[in-house]
């Protein structure tokens, strides 16, 4: 077993971050990110890490310059939050049709308007669409792991695609907990020097970022898809890879007493282990409550889902984000479709917006609501908002 | 306590921005990891600015835990800053177990007097150390949060003295860690606790 380290989530993704060696690390600092930021120029600055740090000013600049650093054949590693992704994001698409496997930490944090520097898990879920792998972790351990095998994951050459992955603000970020660390030869072993798919080599000229109209804009879409979904391959394989090594065994969907549980709560981030507490909580007192955890968000496991919910009479989950005029909030709409074909009745939930506390209560409301739909059978005609000041839940 | 982990020993900070109250709810937490337990602490704070309240939280247990909320029931409560009574009132003590919760506070009268103040239940037990004074006396500047923290263990043995000390040296090398190190050795000595 490795030795156990106090640190917190935005310094369990900067010192697995040091483990990885990247070779460009470009990043704008942004709360509660922050630290992430700042640990990394200080190991660069005092020579513990041979990278090239490129102190960038917009986040705009910071996702270019992850851009060109990775044509080159870099290993690159930025980080961001908020208003810092929004600015990011025109880039965010040109980094995936590159296929570029860019690893960027996210502290995940409310957007403004109005201003707020608390949990929220939009930021990194409006990304949905940007062709990232998209992973959302539930505490320091994870976070520091889910950064070994972000590397791996992106850079494998079936792969070959931006990595995004999630902290929420504060409740993770600047938590500090017990970290399992590993050691910089264990993680050398388990993760090769990238071997790009191609790189800028001025003896053997190539064109990036081409022009591609009707004639072949559509091919390269379905192309690029193709390899987003095959890319779940690759994350179980290194999931596996990695439990091997560590004996720390993550799941696209990780799942805790799902398998008799009449109601299901799915869940994402940090409320994950809040929503644990009321499982063990309700099953202590006979009620069959499990938990299942989106984990990795994109390529989104639709087999793994339908697999952890088929017995279940009702699935709550519970959204961290809003969306605004949908038919539902954003892990809602895509837990729906995914068990549209005789699953669960899914009843949606939103919670925690800006950093508001969401308590064990809460999601004991929330699995009292489910096993209400679950007695009656009726599917709800609404998404529920917990503990709106003044609006009846 | 949280409902379901009865293990799990919740702790909640108040103090002003620049007080060092996360710096405190870190320590407690850090020490904890030296004893093999098992730990989260966070900050709930708005955007840094100097003297606004800070709330801070602990909690630490010898089993493994999962919630990730704020501490709205806590079994230790740990104040500061005393002017905060002002401001925030009985909140202070809000979901504050009525049984075996203990109050931590610094200030200058006795127990007695802050019991009567908020009104608190009798079971609960209070702490009282003029922790402002002796940060002014040892360190020489009011920063009063590594000095509650031997007043806060010596009246519920969260994680051992030596370990707090050890951490807190850590965090600050040198000299400045010998003599918050001194300071928290005086609060431990001198909390009165009724």
């Amino acid at each position: 077993m490795g030795e156990i380290v106090g640190m917190t989530g935005d310094e369990s993704i900067a010192y697995a971050v040091k483990l990885c060696d990247p070779d460009v690390i470009a990043a704008y600092p942004i709360t509660p990110q922050t630290i992430m930021v700042e640990r990394l120029a200080d190991f660069v600055y005092d020579g513990e890490l041979d990278s090239e740090f490129i102190p960038v000013e917009s986040e705009h600049s910071a996702m270019s310059c992850c851009y060109g650093s990775s044509i080159a054949g870099a290993r690159v590693f930025t980080a961001s939050a908020s208003q810092g992704i929004a600015l990011m994001f025109e880039i965010l698409f040109i980094v995936s049709n590159a296929r570029l496997p860019v690893v960027m930490g996210v502290a995940n944090r409310a957007l403004s308007a109005p201003i707020n520097i608390h949990a929220g898990l939009e930021d990194q879920l409006v990304c949905r669409d940007t062709g990232w792998i998209s992973i959302f972790c539930h505490d320091c351990q994870s976070a520091y792991d889910t950064t070994i095998m972000a590397f791996k994951i992106a850079e494998d050459k079936e792969v070959s695609l931006p990595l995004m992955y999630g902290i929420d603000a504060f409740i993770i970020s600047h938590a500090l907990e017990g970290v399992e660390t590993l050691e910089k030869r264990e993680v050398g072993d388990f993760l090769p020097p990238r071997d790009p798919l191609y790189v800028l080599d001025p003896d053997d000229p190539i064109s990036v970022g081409s022009l591609a109209l009707q004639d072949s804009y559509y091919e390269l879409k379905y192309a690029q898809e193709q390899v987003m979904i095959n890319s779940m391959k690759t994350i179980k394989k290194v999931q596996e890879e990695f439990g091997e090594l560590t004996g720390r065994y993550y799941n696209v969907i990780n799942t805790y007493y799902a398998e008799d549980a009449e109601v299901i709560l799915v869940t994402q981030g940090a409320i994950t282990g809040t929503a644990r507490t009321v499982v063990d909580r309700y099953r202590s007192q006979g009620k069959k409550l499990g938990l299942a955890q989106v984990h990795v968000y994109r390529p989104f496991p639709e087999k793994e889902l339908r697999d952890a919910l088929k017995g279940a009479k009702v699935a709550a989950t519970i959204d961290r984000s809003i969306t605004f005029g949908a038919p539902g909030p954003i892990l809602y709409s895509d837990v729906k479709v995914t068990t549209s074909n005789g699953g669960p009745i899914i009843q949606g939930f939103i919670a925690g917006l800006g950093g508001r506390d969401v308590r064990i209560e809460d999601i004991a409301k929330v699995a009292d609501r489910a096993f209400e739909t679950a007695k009656t059978g009726e599917e709800p005609t609404k998404i529920s908002w917990i503990g709106v000041r003044g609006v009846e839940f | 306590m949280s409902e379901t982990q009865t293990d799990v020993i919740d702790i909640r900070f108040y103090g002003r921005g620049g007080q060092g109250v996360v710096t405190a709810s870190r320590l407690i937490g850090e020490a904890g990891l030296l004893q093999g337990k098992y730990v989260h602490a966070f900050p709930a704070f708005g955007p840094e600015r100097i003297g606004a309240p800070v709330q801070a939280f602990t909690r630490i247990s010898n089993k493994r835990f999962y919630e990730k909320c704020e501490v709205v029931y806590p079994d230790i409560v740990c104040v500061l800053d005393p002017t905060l009574y002002g401001i925030l009132g009985q909140a202070i003590v809000s979901g504050l177990d009525e049984e075996k919760g203990v109050l931590i506070s610094n200030y200058k009268e006795s127990p007695e007097e802050l019991r009567k103040e908020l009104k608190l239940n009798p079971n609960i037990k209070v702490g009282v150390v003029d922790a402002t004074s002796i940060a002014i006396d040892v360190i020489g500047r009011a920063i009063t949060n590594t000095v509650i923290l031997g007043a806060l263990i010596k009246a519920a043995e969260v994680v051992d003295l030596e370990n707090i000390i050890k951490v807190t040296k850590k965090r600050f090398p040198g000299e400045i860690g010998e003599k918050n190190a001194e300071a928290i050795r005086r609060a431990y000595n001198e909390v009165v606790i009724s």
